[in-house]
């Protein structure tokens, strides 16, 4: 799950970490107000759209002046903003965050991650801040400096002071660069973050930190005991599709192509969309209905698949273990009926009751074409989008 | 012979729920000593037939189990693992999906220089067919044999078994690694077991996006083993930055890809399958049985 810019601001700011002063405004009226509150200039209006790239995209702007912030807010909200992130379609931008500017001397990066080959949360620096952070670790790998963190001990005082000199940070600006790790290293793990990335930190000209942008991921295993940080999710930020899907426990991912897949279990759904693609077809999403499906929960996968007006044909394949073919072909013809089906629907079971299942699907009426085994059911469902 | 299970070995659950019991059912029909199940607070009672006690240590003091299978729910899950550890089970398969991922990198300090394995979490468990089940993968589907399979997905991994059995060709175990980004197994250690079994022959390993098991586990195979080895790598078609269902499946920063992986495994001189339905012939262009 991510946040907005100004959400991660907000929390940040609950950690101790210095973050500039700031204010989300969804008008021109109230952004003019609060930039006025916030102190006597310049200001930095920035548009709040769950993707980076921004700035190029026009969506970060300096004011010199009260009315200058309102005009600028007046002309970001309800513009589409359309960045390297955000695709063709671009983003809506229904609200903005006002700033106070600052006077950067240097810009720094900093981020925390789970990192799978060490099992441990690591921090990762670099003097490079303001860039592409992967092209620097491509390009100029000595500049990016890490430290991993034992759980029991976390980052001690020692590993931010070694980071602290190797970022160039000199007198005040060490014990500054230390409570300032400290605080992040806070925030990650009182958030149960998956990523945090301050991306630039800056030191000002007066030898002051701040963290001019941040990124937050959260870890969805763990939000259920994070309830403030699963209200901030902006469902408007997201994947239509994919907010119905998850109402109803169904991991989907919208894709651009045209066959719509449902499959039991993670891995098998991800080898379907690549038998499709491997068969000369494209498809649509990936859907893993889950080892517990119901009727009614297949039923939902299936109006979610059709909702998507590309679905030309669909592809289910089910590999039954625990679930029963059986009750998987009537959750299908349930679906079929209930959905008055009128695409090519290619069906592949395999596993428990599996002769029960493919009697139901034959005596059933409806028009659907049984498959043996995934790569005749991925040939079907192609020529079949392809006839249609 | 087989790896980390044989029919000798004594199993208990963690978490008799609907769900545990289900599959504690399941194994002891097909032949898997379960010798109990810990439920705190109902010590001493019997639960369909499962011993029940109230904690791990009593369980292994008075049943001698070596092996636990945890469907402890997630906020929990992790504690449960622990317990386990701390009464020096040897092997636990923790099923649960949906652990927080830094209770895991808890568990994982605090199962340094102990002598637990840990298989899974947010996997199906492992199998010696003929022999023992531990974990929710259907019985049937699988037959004795020389071939070992090792796998981040469940249903995938039933793909791949079905192939094989299809074929006449047994399995010697299957070992569900987990989906999950922190977790106690990956692929290199089970491949190292593999090649230590005398009774393995040959090993199919599944692989996905995310993370880097599957190149460890490749250079292993190319410095290390002398049986043959295919494999499968299933996100070919995705997205980068998208969780494809497995909180582990994500290309993150450009890395983790399949194409990536395919390469690096096919330069270890692994076999690997063109699509998902072709694992077992992969394997056969390696291996004569």
């Amino acid at each position: 799950m991510n946040i907005h810019e100004y959400q991660a601001k907000a929390i940040l700011r609950e950690f101790g970490v210095p973050v500039p002063d700031g204010h989300v405004c969804y008008n021109g009226a109230s952004a003019r107000e609060w930039a006025k509150r916030l102190g006597d200039g310049p200001w930095v209006v920035k548009a709040q759209i769950h993707a980076g790239g921004r700035g190029k995209g026009g969506g970060v702007k300096l004011a010199r002046s009260a009315d200058e912030v309102r005009n600028i807010a007046r002309e970001m909200l309800g513009m589409t903003l359309r960045t390297h992130q955000t695709g063709p379609e671009g983003k809506l931008v229904t609200r903005i965050l006002v700033e106070n500017g600052c006077n950067i001397g240097r810009e720094l990066y900093v981020s925390l991650l789970v990192d799978r080959a060490t099992d441990k949360v690591t921090v990762m620096a670099s003097t490079e801040g303001g860039m592409d952070i992967e092209e620097v670790a491509a390009n100029t790998p000595e500049k990016i400096f890490k430290e991993a963190i034992d759980p029991l001990l976390g980052l001690t005082p020692f590993q931010c002071r070694s980071l602290a000199f190797q970022l160039g940070l000199t007198g005040k600006q060490i014990p500054k660069g230390v409570a300032v790790l400290q605080g992040l290293y806070n925030t990650f793990i009182g958030c149960d973050c998956a990523l945090l990335e301050i991306n630039p930190l800056v030191v000002t000209n007066e030898g002051e930190l701040l963290c001019l942008d941040a990124k937050f991921g959260f870890d969805d295993n763990a939000i259920f005991r994070h309830h403030r940080i699963g209200d901030m999710r902006d469902y408007d930020e997201e994947d239509p599709n994919e907010v119905e899907a998850s109402q109803h426990d169904l991991s989907y991912v919208s894709l651009t192509g045209n066959i719509g897949c449902l499959v039991n279990g993670a891995g098998l759904a991800m080898a379907t969309m690549d038998i499709i693609k491997h068969s000369g077809g494209n498809p649509a999403n990936f859907l893993d209905v889950g080892g517990g499906a119901t009727i009614e929960r297949v039923t939902e996968a299936f109006k979610l698949i059709l909702s998507d007006k590309n679905v030309k044909g669909i592809l289910v394949n089910i590999f039954g273990g625990i679930m029963k073919c059986d009750v998987i072909a009537t959750g299908v013809i349930e679906a079929a009926k209930q959905v008055s089906l009128k695409v090519p629907l290619v069906v592949r079971l395999e596993g428990t009751n599996v002769d029960l299942g493919k009697k139901l699907l034959a005596d059933s009426g409806l028009n659907i074409v049984a498959a043996d085994g995934m790569a005749d059911a991925a040939k079907k469902i192609v020529q079949a989008v392809a006839a249609a | 012979m087989s790896i980390l299970i044989d029919k000798n070995t004594k199993v208990i659950t963690q978490g008799l729920g609907a769900t545990g019991l289900f599959h504690a059912h399941g194994a002891r029909e097909y032949g898997t000593q379960m010798v109990g199940g810990v439920t705190p607070g109902k010590g001493g009672t019997v639960i369909e037939g499962f011993d029940i006690f109230d904690t791990v240590r009593e369980a292994v003091y008075k049943t001698g189990a070596t092996a636990s299978v945890i469907y402890v729910p997630p906020p929990f899950a992790a504690d449960a693992i622990i317990e386990a550890v701390d009464a020096g089970i040897e092997l636990v398969c923790c099923i649960t999906e949906g652990i927080p991922v830094l209770d895991m990198v808890k568990v994982k300090s605090f199962m340094k220089g102990k002598s637990t394995r840990l298989v899974g979490p947010n996997c199906p468990g492992v199998i010696t067919p003929g022999q023992i089940k531990i974990g929710i993968m259907p019985g049937y589907i699988h037959k004795p044999g020389k071939v070992g399979v090792v796998s981040r997905s469940g249903t995938l991994t039933y793909e791949a078994v079905w192939q094989l059995t299809c074929i006449g060709l047994g399995q010697s175990t299957c070992v569900g690694i987990g989906g999950d980004p922190v977790n106690g197994t990956n692929h290199m250690d089970v491949l190292r077991m593999f090649e230590e079994d005398p009774d393995t022959e040959a090993v199919i390993m599944i692989g996905e996006i995310g993370g880097s098991s599957e190149e460890e586990g490749a250079y292993f195979v190319r410095d290390h083993m002398t049986k043959p080895v295919a494999a499968y790598i299933a996100g070919v078609t995705a997205p980068p930055g998208k969780r494809m269902g497995h909180a582990g499946a994500i290309i993150s920063g450009g890395k983790g890809t399949a194409t990536e992986k395919v390469a690096i495994l096919e330069s270890c001189g692994i076999s690997v399958a063109a699509s998902p339905a072709e694992m077992a012939q992969a394997l056969l262009k390696v291996y004569r049985p």
